[in-house]
């Protein structure tokens, strides 16, 4: 209970962060990727300086701490490899985000501010979650993301 | 007051936010919060990964967090394709791509650019460098949004 009021908690921050720097709007997102249109926007580039900045900092507690202060243990990915899988499938979304303007975070948190578009794009996303699961059976589990 | 949301500094404090989230999840339960990972977990379509209720939690905070802001500072832009089959396609290739890739913007770009991750810096290169390819090529061939 107590460590899903805490990821909740983070949910919520998360959602707050990503609604104020503006990234729910799709054409803001698309404005950072349209480098040839003559009108760029960087703001999503600020954005990912604000987040990496904090991040920076928890990683370096990280490397101080036994184990979480509310965990048993750190579950973070330990593989470092550059697979075609990796590549791939960064290729693929890179697509996707370059055609909505959604990548899953903002995509999530706008179903509370535009209901309908945003639950056409989430459900065929979770059709692609699905999809994913049901050709990439074989061979070891990939190494989430993080390192 | 209001938000001037065009400004650079809302994008660092907004991402400065998204950051603390993140550091929470990590200091705090020991997870990268990495929202395709955590959505697919919630929704049973992933093997492994948090438990259900620290996933379920973090992703129902998203849209909880985006009301709350819109309720205190009041519209929030939300310019969506009116296409619904750019949002169907773009929804598609994002979700089965995020899973192939292990990662998307917050989980690669956010949480394992912080640690200086190889993996991390090629997949966050490869989907920037491939999304602005998009949008070049659907200004070139002037498909409409």
């Amino acid at each position: 209970m107590k460590r899903a009021l805490i990821a909740g908690l983070a949910g919520l921050l998360f959602g707050a962060g990503l609604t104020l720097s503006g990234m729910v709007d799709p054409v803001r997102v698309r404005g950072f990727l349209d480098l040839f249109g003559g009108a760029w926007d960087p703001t999503l580039g600020f954005v990912m300086i604000g987040a990496i900045l904090p991040m920076a900092i928890a990683w370096r507690i990280r490397l101080r701490l036994l184990q979480p202060l509310a965990g048993d243990r750190f579950n973070v990915p330990e593989t470092a490899a550059i697979t075609p899988r990796l590549l791939i499938g960064a290729v693929l979304f890179g697509i996707g985000w370059g055609i909505a303007g959604l990548c899953p975070g903002p995509a999530i948190a706008d179903l509370a501010l535009r209901p309908v578009p945003a639950a056409i794009f989430v459900a065929a996303m979770i059709i692609g979650f699905g999809l994913h699961r049901l050709v990439d059976r074989k061979g070891p589990p990939p190494a989430p993301a993080g390192r | 007051m209001a938000w001037n949301i065009a400004h650079p500094i809302t994008g660092l404090f907004g991402g400065l936010l998204i950051g603390l989230a993140a550091a929470i999840m990590l200091l705090g339960l020991g997870r990268i919060a990495g929202v395709s990972g955590l959505a697919a977990r919630a929704l049973g379509l992933s093997d492994g990964g948090a438990p259900l209720p620290i996933a379920w939690a973090f992703i129902i905070g998203l849209p909880l967090g985006a009301a709350a802001v819109a309720l205190t500072i009041g519209s929030i832009p939300t310019r969506f394709s009116s296409a619904t089959t750019t949002l169907l396609a773009g929804g598609l290739l994002v979700g089965f791509g995020t899973r192939l890739g292990s990662g998307c913007t917050s989980g690669h770009g956010v949480c394992g650019l912080s640690r200086l991750s190889p993996r991390s810096a090629a997949a966050t290169a490869t989907f920037m460098l491939a999304g602005i390819a998009t949008v070049a090529t659907m200004r070139a061939l002037g498909i409409a949004w």
